[in-house]
């Protein structure tokens, strides 16, 4: 299962070479047909790009060079956005876990008796995909504004100051990445809480643990496989997402995250090298973020 | 409850009127039990009659649907399973994947917080003979194994009552004596008390002090595992534990001290005092071992019964005794056990036979061999949906 693959990676050993088989590698080929296609080329032409000097001539035209200092420009002029992304991922990651784990358990484990309230709350949690997340999120945005419901509702209590905004916030933002992202932390969740086996928390139970010893000494660490799924499919599109953070949505000025700079050297200021490392910038720190979050928590223990 | 200490001493365990329903079906039907402290107590039974039930209803892990249970004089029906002064060997191990060997066996340690849970846990793997595995994961290990893992992380915490649910079962025949001489070891050098659940008679027999034979969620018959074998109360203990020859017709003549049975116009008689009923139809049996095996019809003689003739139909040897079927005309076929005193058996398949046995060795069952159930399944589909309300009602006020 996809969701489930990003765990395994971890354990990937090295098989001990067997029988040449012919048709393991035709059947290898269309994959990997398709990365070099459309994950190669476009990495290697990426890296190229970042790489160029403005031409001399043209505007907007570019020369093949050799132009590292493009990456020291970009990380001093974009250093806060850079760090700004991987704080509100994180930040978003974490309040989807915290959000989804009880939800996910209670789908997973305690409705098992009741396959039928299962089945709709799984669809309950994947029906926000049948709508397309910018609808979504642009109606977060009519919800939170300066004079909806939210805010007009909180000044009324006085819990919000007159002047007093929600749009535009490091938190509307945060909340949105939130919002947005609970599915793919919720589902990698729901399918190993789903196979968990009660026998080990009454186990434990026997073994004198209370209900939180159980489920941190038990419960967690056999559902590790799904909370390490569920927080890279949640931190890493989070960390490059720039639809939330966006003015036009539920962003501002001081919550700018690296997917908008990246999006308007592109396609505003016509830079393309800038573009080109801070997305090279960007993809590598995940990689990093990734792989030691990966070995760190562990998960090969538990196969 | 739960207590940084070891029990110095097995708890007693009383259940009083223990009802259990699950949807659909009776589990356990008005159980009424007292293990003394400090016993080894053995519930027997065939499969699915309830007995994993009873040990997860003391553990705390399921909840009576009526009827109290007390360890050690406390009520304990409305605690949960950690704070119990209670273990389990889990029929299915139960074994924590994510653990070593080691650290499962040292979970319930640090939970109480015991000093030096490590050392007490090697401990507790030496006597399994499994401490050169600590280091390995429960999948890494064979099925006898964990089996022997679950065994030593319910022993070591020393619990005041230990129930296992069939701890031996994955076992080889040797390791399986040598782990009932641990177990039995164990037991009584702390004085804790056992409840033992078992598939296999003997092994219930040789270790415990008592023995509980279960039947479709009753207790049929209850106590030593002599007087049990010697004297079993039901057709289904009568068979169950062991085997039996038995017998149904109408008393005939009483006694002071006997009765006699007519079957099928044989006169068999029973002391009253191993007779559970003595009047109308009732069912006599006697243990394939107690009968002897004539050659030739033997002089009436007080204190023996004798029927026959009959024919030998099948004669198995089993190395210590050979097993020989004899069908006896109009009382069907009878089974005989012959210690293999001379080389060969004593008689051959065909010849004519008559079988003779001490009247104080047969014994008066309460129940006839064709009894009804003892209560009817309620699977019918009102009780089941009645159930299912019950159950919404009690999650709803939770
Ligand atoms: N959760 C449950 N829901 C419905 N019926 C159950 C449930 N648990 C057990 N039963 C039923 O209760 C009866 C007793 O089960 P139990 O597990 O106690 O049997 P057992 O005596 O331990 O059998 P075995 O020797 O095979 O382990 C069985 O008929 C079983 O089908
Ligand atoms: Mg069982």
């Amino acid at each position: 299962m996809a969701i489930t693959a990003f765990t395994g990676s971890a354990t990937v050993q090295e098989a001990v070479p067997r029988k040449r088989s012919w048709v393991a590698l035709v059947l290898l080929l269309p994959g990997l047909l398709y990365l070099v296609l459309f994950f190669l080329v476009p990495l290697v032409s990426l890296a190229i790009t970042s790489l160029e000097v403005p031409s001399a001539t043209t505007f907007g035209q570019y020369d093949a060079a050799f132009n590292w200092q493009t990456y020291g420009v970009v990380v001093s002029q974009y250093g806060t956005q850079i760090l700004r992304s991987f704080l509100y991922a994180l930040l978003a990651t974490v309040f989807a876990l915290l959000f989804s784990y009880p939800l996910a358990y209670f789908i997973g484990v305690k409705a098992r008796r009741w396959p039928i309230l299962q089945g709709l709350m799984i669809v309950l949690v994947i029906a926000p995909f049948f709508i397309s997340f910018l609808l979504r999120t642009l109606a977060w945005k009519a919800i939170l504004s300066d004079d909806g419901v939210v805010v007009g509702a909180l000044k009324a209590l006085s819990l919000m100051g007159p002047q007093g905004h929600f749009t535009g916030t490091p938190v509307a933002v945060v909340f949105g990445l939130t919002y947005n992202f609970i599915p793919f932390m919720c589902l990698p969740l729901y399918t190993t809480l789903e196979r968990l086996d009660v026998r080990y928390l009454e186990a434990s139970t026997d073994l004198y643990a209370g209900p939180f010893h159980t489920f941190r000494t038990v419960t967690i660490p056999l559902s590790l496989p799904g909370i390490v799924s569920g927080t890279l499919l949640t931190f890493i599109p989070a960390a490059g997402d720039y639809v939330n953070a966006s003015s036009e949505f539920l962003g501002g000025t001081s919550s700018t995250m690296i997917g908008n700079v990246i999006q308007s050297n592109f396609l505003v200021q016509l830079n393309y090298p800038a573009a080109a490392a801070l997305s090279i910038i960007l993809m590598a720190i995940i990689l990093v973020i990734v792989s030691v979050y990966v070995k760190r928590s562990g998960t090969d223990d538990l196969l | 409850m739960a207590t940084s200490s070891f029990a110095d001493a097995g708890a007693d365990l009383e259940l009083v009127g223990i009802h259990k329903r699950f949807p659909g079906f009776t589990a356990i039907e008005n159980l009424n039990l007292l293990v003394p402290a400090g016993s080894f107590f053995a519930l027997l039974g065939p499969s699915g009659c309830g007995k994993t039930t009873t040990l997860r209803l003391v553990a705390g892990l399921e909840e009576p649907t009526a009827g109290q249970i007390l360890i050690g004089g406390k009520d304990v029906t409305s605690t949960k399973p950690f704070q119990r002064p209670v273990n389990t060997v889990f029929q299915s191990y139960a074994l924590f994947p994510h653990m070593t060997v080691l650290e499962n066996v040292a979970f319930g340690l640090r939970r109480r917080h015991v000093g030096d849970p490590i050392t007490k846990a090697h401990e507790a793997l030496r006597l399994v003979e499994l401490d050169h595995l600590a280091a390995r994961r429960p999948q890494q290990l064979s099925g006898g194994q964990q089996q022997r893992v679950a065994l030593a992380r319910a022993v070591v915490n020393r619990p005041a009552l230990l129930l296992l649910d069939e701890p031996l079962g994955a076992l080889d025949l040797k390791l399986r004596r040598q782990m009932q001489l641990e177990l039995k070891t164990i037991q009584t050098e702390v004085g804790l008390t056992f409840v033992h659940v078992t598939h296999d008679q003997e092994e219930a027999m040789t270790m415990a002090d008592t023995v509980a034979v279960m039947n479709k969620g009753e207790i049929e018959q209850m106590g030593a595992p002599e007087d049990l074998y010697e004297l079993p109360k039901t057709v289904f203990v009568a068979n169950f534990l062991g085997q039996s020859n038995l017998f149904t017709g109408a008393v005939s003549e009483t006694t002071k001290d006997t009765i006699a049975v007519d079957v099928a116009g044989n006169r068999i008689v029973v002391p009253k005092s191993r007779a559970a009923r003595h009047t109308g139809t009732v069912t006599l049996g006697v243990r394939p071992e107690k009968l002897s095996l004539l050659t030739t019809e033997p002089d009436a003689v007080a204190g023996q019964n004798v029927i026959g003739p009959g024919r030998v139909i099948d004669v198995s040897f089993s190395g210590v005794s050979t097993q020989y079927i004899v069908e006896v005309p109009r009382l069907g076929s009878m089974v005989v056990f012959a210690q293999n005193m001379v080389f060969g058996p004593v008689v051959d398949r065909g010849s004519e036979v008559w079988l003779s046995w001490n009247v104080d060795h047969g014994f008066g069952l309460v129940d006839d061999p064709h009894d009804v159930p003892r209560f009817p399944a309620d699977d019918d589909t009102v009780s089941i949906a009645a159930q299912k309300r019950v159950e919404l009602t009690v999650e709803l006020e939770d």
